[in-house]
């Protein structure tokens, strides 16, 4: 018996400790806390490594650096980064608005396809950063260039997931589509473009992420605003702690349009697979 | 609950009479489809007609062109020779009066199980507000109600199919066509919906034309089951059916009906596609 009341308090003890490691496990498992702890445990490497290694500061600066610059040159990153995320977000939407068209024009016909499809991949493997001065040349210093670059970045990706996500319908779906006796555009607008959604979503999230690359590289070869013009000077100055302070600015950008990219694809298609999890564990 | 077609008399396949009544007929059609390896004969002539209020199944070896027919019926493909009339008007593209039930379900997942059925209704231009009601009951009947907000894959692979036959029923077509429509379905599902699938038959009367690979399914929905062979299908043999409405699941154990299954799989036995 006794031997059993002391399994018993064993058995209590473990299960107080198991709740307190199950919070500590469901706050370190929470989809917002998850990304956050990674970069933690990478600015704790960090800076143990510059530490342990004797890494001078021209080199790699330390986290806290890093931090400290964010926060003294916060209203000239804040300033700076306005010229670079209107340049993403104009090549962005150049990207949507003549990247899907493309792709329906593409989708639709064989013909057009076996045309354009080719030259558009011949295109786009020309590296954007080795024409990028051209276009200074061609478009003058400021915002177009960049426009461009971003545009040129960004449109690829587009077109590639809108021509696949279209043509990746079921043939009984077409087929019900005539059952009913629908014309050429209520298929396209009740089946053929809802059904190409999520496609065109991945497109668009890959593209945004492009757009702000594009954006930099536009600045880097001719501009006198926007973050990657920042960096150019830090780079120059050797000033390191602006240098990932303006990267960390840059980076956090991408993240913010990617997310507002997302949380736009949850109100539109709420529908699928991908986002079912949720209401599936509800249920 | 007495059904008059109970005591339909047998009328012989090749009876002229038939064409009087035929709602469906085709005539010596065939099918040759082009592939980049040559012509591939699909269909070799086929004549056959379908009564008004017919309950008509085609069984048949996978491959034999009973779901090329059912296009042909349906106008999705046309003909290479031959000629198809619905009442009377050739079939050269998908006629008014017709619905379809596919081998899936293909609902639309972005629509509720209602917005799905009333997609018929929405794609054809005619007035949803005049078909609300007619929806509403077929869910009803179909065993959905409760679920006409639910999103199709909240629902269970019978239930799904139950709403597409909704679907092709919602716009009061006088031929339902009907491609394999259980043939994803676990077999106690598929009796079930086989049960159901009479009830509706028998309250709506449609003319109905089920393509099916499952020879008891066939035997205890149809009027008329026609066994085609292998590629090029051709028509083998037309069995009628003569067991009473309304039949419940038991007479699937009844000798009669055992019967007509072992002579329809007499068939495949002879054709040497039957492996199991």
């Amino acid at each position: 018996m006794t031997i059993a009341a002391g399994g018993d308090r064993q058995v209590q003890v473990r299960t107080t400790k198991m709740s307190v490691t199950n919070i500590l496990a469901r706050v370190a498992t929470s989809e917002a806390v998850k990304p956050l702890l990674l970069i933690l445990v990478i600015l704790i490497g960090w800076d143990l490594a510059i530490r342990m290694f004797g890494i001078p500061a021209y080199l790699i600066p330390a986290p806290l650096d890093v931090v400290e610059q964010i926060v003294l040159q916060w209203p000239l990153l804040l300033r700076e980064s306005l010229p670079t995320l209107y340049a993403t977000l104009c090549g962005f939407a150049l990207s949507a608005l003549i990247g899907i068209p493309l792709a329906l024009l593409i989708a639709s016909s064989r013909l057009i396809e076996s045309y354009l499809y080719p030259l558009l991949v011949f295109s786009q493997s020309i590296p954007k950063v080795a024409i990028a001065p051209l276009f200074v040349v061609w478009f003058g210093f400021g915002m177009l260039p960049k426009v461009i670059v971003a545009f040129l970045l960004g449109v690829f990706p587009v077109i590639v997931s809108t021509v696949l996500a279209l043509k990746s319908i079921d043939a009984e779906m077409i087929d019900l589509a005539r059952s009913m006796r629908s014309g050429p555009l209520r298929t396209f607008l009740q089946i053929r473009l809802p059904h190409a959604m999520p496609g065109i979503f991945g497109g668009l999230k890959v593209s945004i992420t492009l757009a702000v690359v594009g954006a930099v590289v536009g600045e880097f070869v001719g501009s006198n605003s926007g973050i990657g013009y920042l960096l150019q000077i830090a780079n120059g100055n050797f000033d390191l702690p602006l240098m990932f302070a303006a990267l960390f600015v840059l980076s956090m950008m991408g993240v913010l349009l990617f997310w507002i990219l997302d949380a736009i694809e949850g109100l539109l298609v709420p529908w699928h697979e991908s986002r079912r999890r949720d209401l599936r564990e509800g249920a | 609950m007495t059904y008059a077609f109970a005591a339909r008399p047998v009328i012989a396949q090749s009876a002229p009479v038939m064409t009087a009544e035929a709602h469906i007929s085709i005539d010596a059609v065939t099918k040759i489809y082009q592939t980049k390896s040559g012509q591939v004969e699909s269909l070799r002539p086929i004549d056959l007609s379908i009564r008004r209020g017919e309950f008509l199944a085609v069984v048949g070896p996978s491959g034999c062109g009973k779901s090329t027919l059912l296009k042909l019926v349906a106008g999705l493909t046309s003909a290479t020779s031959g000629t198809i009339s619905i009442g009377g008007k050739a079939v050269s593209e998908p006629p008014d009066g017709v619905g379809i039930v596919f081998q899936n379900p293909v609902l639309l997942p972005w629509k509720t199980v209602r917005e799905n059925v009333m997609l018929q209704i929405r794609m054809r231009g005619l007035d949803p507000a005049k078909y609300a009601d007619a929806a509403q009951r077929l869910l009803k009947t179909a065993g959905l109600e409760g679920f006409e907000k639910s999103y199709p894959w909240e629902l269970s692979g019978g239930m799904k199919q139950r709403a597409s036959i909704c679907r092709a029923l919602v716009h009061d077509p006088e031929v339902l066509l009907m491609d394999e429509p259980f043939g994803a379905l676990d077999a106690m599902t598929r009796e079930k919906m086989n049960a159901e699938l009479q009830r509706i038959w028998a309250e709506s009367r449609k003319t109905v034309m089920l393509i099916t690979h499952s020879i008891p399914e066939a035997v205890y929905l149809a009027d008329r089951v026609v066994v085609m062979s292998s590629r090029p299908g051709t028509i083998e043999a037309i069995y009628d059916i003569d067991l009473p409405r309304p039949r419940p699941l038991s007479v699937m154990g009844e000798p009669a009906f055992i019967r007509y299954t072992q002579d329809i799989r007499k068939h495949f036995f002879a054709q040497g596609d039957l492996d199991h």
